[in-house]
């Protein structure tokens, strides 16, 4: 099965800095590291190539620094990636970014799966993996927890809300993976020294690479949502949500877990 | 002898503890008449949540004039049944004595009452850009505790252990006096160091009631490298290179598939890895990511080279997470995979570490108990664990004690020592004056004796 999997850059740590003129991430100078959603789907994907075979893509758009994370992806066992990157494509909103990623795609062009994450842990939205497919016109399915080939079709299960559904949804098609349904394996350091920079393994997309040469489809011009203001939130602890089953045993589970008690 | 408590000794130390805070009898939770290890159980006649110094040295002055046994107690984390009151008698327990007293950026020392948690003080000073380097595998132990047992952790490899980072102390003696041992001086040649004897003296010579820890800056970096191997073998025979190749490494910790997989059960979490029977953990940290990688290149080629199968990258929060939650957690996991176990916390030279390892293997085999270890392959400390699954109490008992005096034994043969960072307590009693001999033992009386006339801290532990 051929497959590819989407993945962003994103900051390395919570603590990041935002420009206070344009409202933006500062990113220069900050480290960075793999959206953590987006290794989940990227840890299902290499399963189900490790388990019958086939090619695993892996495609970012981003500043030239993302080229990292798609050698960090190779390096946990993709095959190839691609990196959509231009000065043109940058302060893109949803819309913008799932049309300017639909190019790489375009450029991987055999698939028989998109994968991608639930949402990322700078943006946030969970918004680009839906209106990619709208744009690739593919059907989806989101909050999925795991997949599984079935020839034509790709069985899964999704975590709804309230409900788990299951199903099944033909190839070619993308799918939402959902977060912490796995434990994504690690960069393999024989694979760093293997592929080094991967250079013969990465193609890199610019604007004069893409079919469509309207500026106004791509970048801040393409984007319909203006960013009033981007601050960091006031930090918080995790949370857990029980409303049924025994409630006194999993709020003792939880106590003494944490050894209060 | 010591003498029984009564209603009076109850009412005077009631007149100045406030209800909420002293228990008396069948007040008192059955969690303070143990510690985390089975086997060794006694309750306190009257449990008393202090405050401050004042009241530690008002109890320990009215326990010395009228010859009332006192032990102090922290989380009650210990493994070798240090905080149990075997007299019976009073219990102080520190874990409301938790606040963290003064961050002193120009002296960079930390000033704390005892019952900070671990996790709390590393918590505080990494949020402030400061470290606290020992980092023993469980987080919920007090400082006091920590102090106590001069407890140890992932990182001696680089930084040493508490004793390295401990500056000064306030101390209850047994007659209620109070006294400050050592202070913010980084050097100190002042007569005999009784704050290094307290360290480690496990609450038998005097109370802690603050203490001042030297902090480094915090590193800014901070990688992993998780390396698998086909055998326990091959993996525990690359640390003497490791070693001998004078890399600069934080941490260097050993664990096996088959522990491992309790921790998986325990956690309800997968470990990122598990298709080899056993792994070393290296961590490497600096303030440079460029330094950082010159080193673990230099190691990990090496370890290559000796049977490594690969080396995996444990470099953002969350792979970070996924690994060390789960060394964390193995010594819990171990415990929740049978019903009862015992624990040798042994420590050998570095060189001799794969071999006690492989010889813990040829243990289980001969006396038939599961002997299941992981620990810190890097200063030599291992921690073997003797697991009952099941077994009759006699029969377990008989295979527990012929274990432990083969393994013992084995590391006074290595020139090791009975702990490495867990203690003597009670349990490890024996152990203790067989390897030291009678004249050491003695000595080591002489000196509680100087502190404890009357013997009424812990008594019945360490000697």
């Amino acid at each position: 099965m051929k497959i590819i999997v989407c993945i962003k850059q994103v900051p390395g740590s919570s603590n990041v800095n935002v420009d206070p003129v344009t409202g933006t991430l500062i990113r220069d100078g900050a480290s960075t590291k793999t959206n953590p959603y987006d290794l989940y789907a990227l840890e299902v994907a290499l399963k189900l190539k490790n388990e019958q075979g086939g090619k695993v893509s892996v495609l970012s758009m981003g500043p030239p620094s993302a080229l990292s994370a798609i050698r960090e992806a190779i390096y946990m066992g993709a095959d190839e990636g691609v990196l959509i990157s231009d000065r043109k494509f940058g302060g893109a909103d949803v819309l913008a970014t799932s049309y300017t990623l639909c190019s790489g795609i375009k450029a991987i062009k055999e698939y028989d799966v998109i994968i991608t994450g639930k949402q990322t842990t700078d943006g946030d939205t969970a918004q680009v993996g839906s209106e990619l497919a709208e744009h690739l016109d593919l059907p989806h399915v989101t909050n999925v927890k795991e997949i599984e080939d079935d020839g034509e079709y790709i069985k899964y299960i999704s975590n709804l809300d309230n409900k788990i559904v299951t199903g099944r949804i033909k190839k070619p098609c993308l799918i939402c993976m959902d977060g912490d349904i796995n434990t994504p394996r690690l960069p393999s350091y024989n694979r760093k020294k293997e592929f080094g920079e991967c250079k013969d393994l990465i193609q890199i997309i610019t604007f004069n690479d893409v079919e469509d040469k309207d500026e106004t489809h791509y970048g801040l011009k393409g984007s319909p949502t203006q960013v009033e203001r981007i601050f960091e939130p006031d930090k918080r602890g995790e949370k857990e949500v029980f409303s049924s089953g025994d409630l006194g045993q999993k709020v003792f589970d939880i106590i003494k877990n944490g050894k209060f008690i | 002898m010591y003498n029984k408590i009564n209603n009076e000794d109850i009412a005077y130390l009631k007149s100045f503890i406030p209800a909420g805070r002293i228990f008396v009898g069948e007040e008192i939770s059955a969690d303070f008449g143990h510690d985390e290890l089975g086997g060794i159980e006694k309750m306190p006649d009257v449990l008393i949540n202090v405050l401050s110094t004042e009241e530690v040295s008002k109890i320990m002055k009215y326990a010395y004039d009228h010859d009332l046994p006192v032990v102090a107690r922290g989380s009650g984390t210990d493994l070798v049944g240090a905080a149990v009151a075997l007299e019976g008698g009073i219990m102080i327990c520190t874990s409301l004595m938790n606040h963290i007293l003064e961050l002193d950026e120009n002296n960079l020392t930390i000033t704390v009452e005892p019952g900070v948690l671990l996790m709390e003080l590393q918590a505080y000073v990494e949020e402030r850009d400061f470290f606290y380097p020992p980092d023993p595998g469980e987080k919920s132990a007090t400082i006091g505790g920590n102090i106590s047992t001069n407890a140890g952790g992932m990182r001696a490899v680089k930084y040493g252990v508490t004793r390295d980072f401990v500056r000064g102390l306030t101390v209850v003696l047994p007659n209620g006096d109070v006294e400050q041992l050592g202070g913010k001086v980084v050097k100190n040649s002042s007569g005999y160091d009784l704050k290094d004897l307290i360290i480690g003296s496990e609450g038998t010579l005097c109370i802690i009631t603050e203490a001042i820890l030297k902090l480094l800056p915090k590193p800014s970096e901070s990688v992993s490298m998780l390396l698998p191997f086909k055998t326990m073998e091959k993996a525990i025979e690359v640390v003497p290179e490791i070693i001998k190749s004078k890399a600069s490494l934080t941490a260097i910790e050993f664990m096996s598939l088959n522990t491992i997989n309790y921790a998986e059960d325990f956690l309800g979490k997968k470990f990122p890895d598990t298709n080899y029977e056993a792994y070393i953990l290296l961590t490497f940290d600096g303030n440079s990511l460029r330094e950082i990688e010159e080193e673990y290149n230099k190691v990990v080629d090496l370890c290559l080279e000796h049977g490594a199968i690969d080396g995996y990258f444990v470099d953002t929060d969350e792979r970070k997470k996924s690994v060390w939650n789960t060394r964390g957690a193995l010594l819990e996991a171990i415990k929740a995979s049978t019903d009862l176990m015992d624990e040798c916390d042994v420590v050998v030279p570095k060189d001799k570490v794969a071999k006690f390892i492989k010889y813990t293997y040829d243990v289980s085999k001969e006396v038939g108990l599961r002997i299941p270890s992981f620990g810190h392959a890097g200063d030599g400390n291992l921690h073997v664990y003797l697991c009952r699954d099941g077994l009759e109490e006699k029969v377990w008992e008989e295979r527990c004690n012929k274990a432990f005096d083969l393994l013992y034994e084995k590391a006074i043969e290595y020139k090791g020592m009975v702990s490495g960072e867990h203690g003597i307590g009670y349990a490890k009693k024996a152990y203790l004056k067989n390897q030291l001999g009678e004249k050491q033992i003695e000595l080591m009386r002489g000196i509680k004796k100087v502190f404890d006339p009357k013997n009424i801290l812990n008594p019945g532990k360490v000697i």
